[in-house]
């Protein structure tokens, strides 16, 4: 053991150092830490700037913003943040890991209900009828804030039969047909595809969050950070997020 | 037995210790950075209160539901010999390994209310489990009643059984020699079998927050109260976390003193 010790030891430290040490010439790996929401679109958004920049990797780690956002405080390699919220973004930047920050998108709400609509849900004052059992995000993650402004709005009171970790748990809820309906992202009906279907809240009492993007303090690929943001900045960029269902900041 | 303490060799030693660190470490952090002074000030919250009190009573009510069903379980398992025995204990502990989330699904897709039984249920007497305390209970059984079937399973097939034999021999019936006789002897494993469900079922989160929900005073447990904390107040997070560790160990350590004495070690 006294010998295998730092064998192991060396063994773990190489393979972390070969991964972080890719850069140097062209062949770059770039890390992008990015809201589950935008899966879809940033994983088409990757492939796009792997064709452009031949010779450089993206790494896509989705997940809940304020989980990155921790994962990002403990040191985690990144260089580039894509947030679904102003209030997580801003957690990083109060730590000094990023600078900066530029909204990119912003999703809606919109109401998600089960394929088969059992409780006939057309209009969004439906959901504050005892009879009709409603999912929502709990009111600390940025799907529940968002969601409560929305009741607000409105002047409704909607007295939910639970309040989610996250947005993919009140759409898990919907699609089984557990809940009559659930407030989601527009963006969340649109990927879930058939599984549920979406009912408009009226434009007048929507709301909605910003996503910012910003690169991070510790990158060590800032040039090639700068280029992925301006990527999802520029007209293209905006173009494949708006068929996820995001509208322009 | 002779007491002769030997110093562990390398090779045993050194990953004992790291394995150690590795569990003892993280507890210890805990502690260290636990808001000592905010405390009561965080407890004191109805949110916290009702936490707690739902766990402890969910927590209960599934160790008695797995005593209850959990128990003639085990004696089945392992005491007849009916076929497929073999395959029905390989099913009865899969739950020990399945993420809980998964077991959430499941008895969402079962006792939901579209589910193969919870459609029924839903449709004839208009009852609907998941988002209740119920289904609080129900998610918590599945996935620490194979801890005590386990438990139990192994003493009773190790226990002599010519107790049992003469018991019976002397005219007891079967339920007799099971109450007095078989129950007493695997006492020390029906006990810790029992402490470790009440343990599994208090910590539980995946099943719960997928078959049962998540809303204050209804269905949100103290791991479930822990992971909304974290999201917002990390202090309150670290006091929650404080007292299931404080409650596990004292369940631990009282039950361990009092009841498992004879020759049994949890």
């Amino acid at each position: 053991m006294r010998a295998a010790l730092p064998v192991l030891l060396a063994t773990v430290l190489t393979a972390c150092g070969t991964d972080a040490a890719g850069g140097g010439g062209s062949d770059e790996t770039l890390r992008v830490f990015a809201a589950a929401s935008l899966t879809g679109a940033f994983t088409e958004l990757a492939e796009k700037f792997e064709t452009d920049n031949p010779g450089t990797t993206v790494e896509l780690n989705f997940g809940p913003s304020s989980g990155l956002a921790e994962q990002i405080s403990s040191g985690a390699p990144a260089d580039v943040f894509a947030s679904a919220s102003q209030t997580t973004m801003d957690v990083v930047i109060e730590a000094g890991d990023a600078v900066d920050p530029q909204p990119f998108v912003r999703n809606t709400m919109q109401i998600a209900v089960p394929r088969d609509n059992p409780a006939g849900i057309t209009r969004l004052d439906q959901l504050g009828d005892n009879d009709v059992k409603v999912a929502l995000c709990q009111p600390q993650v940025p799907c529940g804030e968002v969601s409560a402004e929305v009741f607000d709005n409105a002047g409704l009171t909607v007295e939910p039969v639970t309040e989610e970790v996250d947005v993919k748990g009140v759409l898990t809820k919907v699609s089984l047909g557990e809940v009559d309906a659930g407030v989601v992202y527009v963006t969340d009906v649109l990927a879930a595809g058939d599984e549920v279907t979406g009912v408009e809240i009226p434009a007048a009492v929507n709301a909605s969050t910003t996503y910012p993007i910003a690169m991070l303090e510790r990158s060590e690929r800032a040039e090639v950070a700068e280029e992925f943001v301006d990527l999802v900045l520029s007209e293209a960029g905006t173009r494949v997020l708006e068929r996820a269902g995001f509208e322009r900041p | 037995m002779s007491s002769r303490r030997e110093r562990p060799p390398w090779a045993l030693g050194a990953p004992a210790a790291l394995g150690a660190l590795l569990l003892v470490v993280p507890l210890v952090g805990l502690l260290l950075r636990a808001p000592w002074s905010g405390l009561p000030r965080i407890l004191a919250t109805p949110e916290v209160a009702d936490a707690l009190r739902l766990s402890l009573v969910s927590a209960t009510l599934a160790t008695a539901v797995s005593l209850v069903l959990g128990v003639p379980l085990a004696w089945v398992l392992a005491r007849t010999d009916l076929p497929g025995l073999r395959l029905l204990r390989a099913l009865v502990t899969l739950p020990l390994v399945l993420p809980p989330v998964v077991g959430g699904v499941a008895l969402l897709l079962v006792l939901g209310r579209n589910g193969l039984v919870g459609q029924h249920l839903d449709a004839w007497f208009g009852i609907t489990i998941p988002f209740t305390t119920l289904a609080v209970v129900i998610a918590e059984t599945f996935v620490a009643m194979p801890f005590l079937v386990v438990a139990v399973e192994g003493a009773l097939r190790s226990a002599d059984r010519g107790y049992d034999e003469a018991a019976a021999t002397l005219g007891a019936s079967r339920l007799t020699v099971f109450r007095r006789v078989t129950m007493p002897l695997v006492r020390p494993a029906l006990v810790a079998g029992g402490v470790l469900c009440w343990a599994r079922a208090l910590g539980e989160f995946g099943a719960t927050v997928t078959f049962a929900g998540n809303l204050q005073g209804t269905t949100r447990t103290m791991p479930l109260a822990v992971y909304l904390a974290m999201e917002t107040d990390p202090d309150a997070a670290l006091a929650l976390s404080l007292v299931l560790l404080m409650v596990s160990v004292a369940v631990l350590f009282t039950l361990r003193g009092r009841w498992v004495g004879t020759g049994g070690t949890v």
